[in-house]
C-alpha cells in the first residue's frame, strides 16, 4: 500500500489560497457585488480565508455566505440521510451578484451541480464562477473550476483529505488510499 | 432500507435518546428554509405522502402538509370522513388500496391507539403516527422538545409540568417519555379524576395543586381540556377547574421564577389557560407551532432513502 504523501502543506496552502484570491478578483474585474459562497464544510473556512485575503490585497471586505448542499444531494434515495444537516446562510437575495463558489475538492461534480441549484432557490446571480483548492479530476457531470488551487490526477482508490486549523488542528492537503483511516 | 431511525416513527417510547438527539439537530438548519423566499428544497422530489387523517386536525395536518411540500414531495390528503372508509373500508385494506398506487410514506391520524403500528406492520411505507387514540403524538412531543431546548438548553436536570387531562392525552405521555430520555425531570398535575391510575409508574411526580406545580417548575406544557370530559363526568364544571387548575397570571406572578408557558392547542381559553398568559411574554405557543414544521420536515427527511443495495453502488461516486 503506497504510503500517504502531502500534497500541500501549510506554507503551500497560504500560498496557493493568495493566488485564488488574486485570479478571483482578475476574474471578475474587481470587487464589486461579489459573494463568495462556501460549501460546508470545509469549503466555508476556505471562503473566510480567501475574503480575509481579498480585503489584504484591495482593501475591500467582499460579502460571504455557506451553504450546505445535503437536501440537494442527487443521492438521499440510495445512500439515506446524512446524519447532520448544515445550514444555509445566503445574502437574502443573490439577484445581479457575481457569484463565487468554494470548495475544496473538485471531483465528480455533483456536488457543485446541487449547489447551482441551491443558489438559484436565492435569486439569479449574474454570474457564477467556482473556485476549488484541489480538481482530482474525475468528472462524471459537465462542470469545471475557473480558479484551481492544485490539479492532480487522482485514481478512484485513492482520496484527497483537505485539512484546516480551523477544524482539524492542522493545514494540510493528504493524498491517501481510500480505506486507509 | 430503513434509516437511522428505523422504518416508522410510531412513538417517542420506541426512540433512544440519539435518535431524538439526531431529530432535534436535523431539525434546525429545516428552520432556515422556512424563513426563505421560496421556501423549498428538492429533497423528497418523487416520493408520494398519504396524510390519512381518521380524526378532525387543522394544525397537525397542515403542519404535515407544509413540511412535506416544503421537502418537494407530492402529498394527497385522505380524511376519513370523505373517503371509503365511511362506506365500511378497513384500515389496512384502505392502506393497500393506497399502496397499490405507489406511495412511499403514510401519516395517519387515528382514534384508536395502536393503529399506526398495526398499519406499519402491514405495509412496506413508512408509517408516521400523527396522533393515536390516547397512546401518543410523536411529533407533537418533538416540537415540544425542541421548543423547551431553544429556551432552556441541553434539558438534562430540567423541571418540566405538564397540566391537565394527562389521562387521555397522547401529548402527555410523547411529553413524558421524551422528556425523560433527554434526562429532565418530569411532573403532571390536575385532578386526580383525570390522571392516570397507575400515574406514578411513569416515573414523574404529581402535584395535586397548581401552586405547587408553579413554584416547582421551569415550564408547563398546558394540555387542552377538552369539553366531553365535563360532561362524561371527569370534573364538575369547567368554571371549577379554571378556579382550582387554570394557568392563570396571578398565579404564575407568584411564582419565584418565570415560567415557559407551552400548549399544543387548540386552546380553551379561560379554561385551562387565560388569554393573558397565552399571548403574555412568556408563552412560546407559536414558537412551538413554528418548530412543528421544521421537527416534522427532519422526521420526513430522515425516515426517507437510504437503500443499502444502491448505497454501495453510489460510494464509488461520492461527490
Amino acid at each position: 500500500m503506497p504510503k500517504p504523501t502531502t500534497l500541500l502543506d501549510a506554507r503551500a496552502i497560504d500560498r496557493t489560497l493568495r493566488r485564488m484570491a488574486d485570479e478571483i478578483v482578475e476574474l471578475f474585474g474587481g470587487t464589486d457585488d461579489v459573494v463568495v459562497v462556501g460549501i460546508e464544510r470545509r469549503g466555508v473556512q476556505l471562503a473566510d480565508r480567501i475574503v480575509a485575503l481579498i480585503a489584504k490585497q484591495e482593501g475591500v471586505t467582499v460579502a460571504r455566505g455557506a451553504l450546505d448542499i445535503t437536501l440537494y444531494r442527487d443521492d438521499l434515495q440510495t445512500v439515506g440521510p446524512r446524519p447532520v444537516v448544515g445550514r444555509t446562510q445566503l445574502p437574502l437575495t443573490l439577484d445581479g451578484k457575481r457569484v463565487v463558489i468554494v470548495d475544496d475538492v473538485l471531483y465528480t461534480g455533483r456536488t457543485i451541480r446541487a449547489a447551482l441549484d441551491e443558489l438559484a432557490d436565492f435569486g439569479r446571480p449574474a454570474r457564477i464562477a467556482l473556485a476549488v483548492l484541489v480538481d482530482r479530476g474525475g468528472r462524471e457531470l459537465p462542470i469545471h473550476a475557473d480558479v484551481v488551487g492544485r490539479s492532480v490526477d487522482v485514481a478512484p482508490g485513492q482520496r484527497v483529505d483537505v485539512m484546516l486549523a480551523e477544524v482539524d488542528e492542522r493545514d494540510a492537503v493528504i493524498l491517501a488510499d481510500r480505506d486507509a483511516a | 432500507m430503513t434509516g437511522p431511525l428505523g422504518k416508522d416513527l410510531l412513538g417517542l417510547a420506541d426512540l433512544s435518546a440519539e435518535q431524538i438527539r439526531l431529530i432535534l439537530d436535523t431539525a434546525v438548519p429545516f428552520k432556515e428554509i422556512s424563513e426563505r423566499q421560496i421556501k423549498k428544497v428538492p429533497t423528497l422530489r418523487g416520493m408520494t405522502i398519504v396524510n390519512l387523517f381518521f380524526e378532525n386536525s387543522t394544525r397537525t395536518r397542515v403542519s404535515f402538509e407544509f413540511a412535506e411540500k416544503r421537502l418537494s414531495a407530492d402529498t394527497v390528503n385522505v380524511a376519513a370522513s370523505t373517503s371509503s372508509v365511511s362506506k365500511g373500508e378497513t384500515l389496512v385494506d384502505t392502506a393497500r388500496n393506497l399502496e397499490a398506487m405507489r406511495i412511499d410514506m403514510v401519516v395517519i391520524r387515528h382514534p384508536a391507539s395502536g393503529a399506526p403500528r398495526f398499519l406499519a406492520e402491514r405495509i412496506d411505507s413508512n408509517v408516521i403516527n400523527a396522533g393515536d387514540g390516547t397512546h401518543e403524538h410523536p411529533t407533537q412531543g418533538l416540537l415540544d422538545l425542541l421548543t423547551l431546548r431553544d429556551h432552556l438548553g441541553d434539558l438534562a436536570g430540567r423541571r418540566i409540568c405538564i397540566v391537565g387531562d394527562v389521562l387521555h392525552s397522547r401529548v402527555a405521555r410523547s411529553n413524558i417519555y421524551g422528556l425523560q430520555k433527554l434526562g429532565a425531570e418530569v411532573a403532571v398535575c390536575g385532578p386526580r379524576s383525570l390522571l392516570p391510575n397507575a400515574v406514578h409508574e411513569l416515573g414523574v411526580q404529581v402535584f395535586d395543586r397548581i401552586e405547587a406545580a408553579i413554584e416547582w417548575a421551569e415550564a408547563l406544557n398546558v394540555l387542552r381540556l377538552q369539553l366531553e370530559r365535563m360532561q362524561a363526568g371527569y370534573i364538575p364544571s369547567l368554571r371549577e377547574y379554571n378556579r382550582v387548575f387554570g394557568v392563570t397570571s396571578a398565579r404564575l406572578e407568584r411564582a419565584s421564577r418565570d415560567l415557559l408557558i407551552l400548549h399544543p392547542g387548540p386552546m380553551n381559553r379561560g379554561v385551562e389557560i387565560d388569554s393573558d398568559v397565552a399571548d403574555g411574554p412568556h408563552s412560546v405557543i407559536l414558537h412551538q407551532v413554528t418548530n412543528g414544521v421544521a421537527v416534522r420536515m427532519a422526521v420526513l427527511y430522515l425516515l426517507a432513502g437510504g437503500r443499502p443495495d444502491l448505497a454501495d453502488a453510489a460510494k464509488g461516486g461520492r461527490a
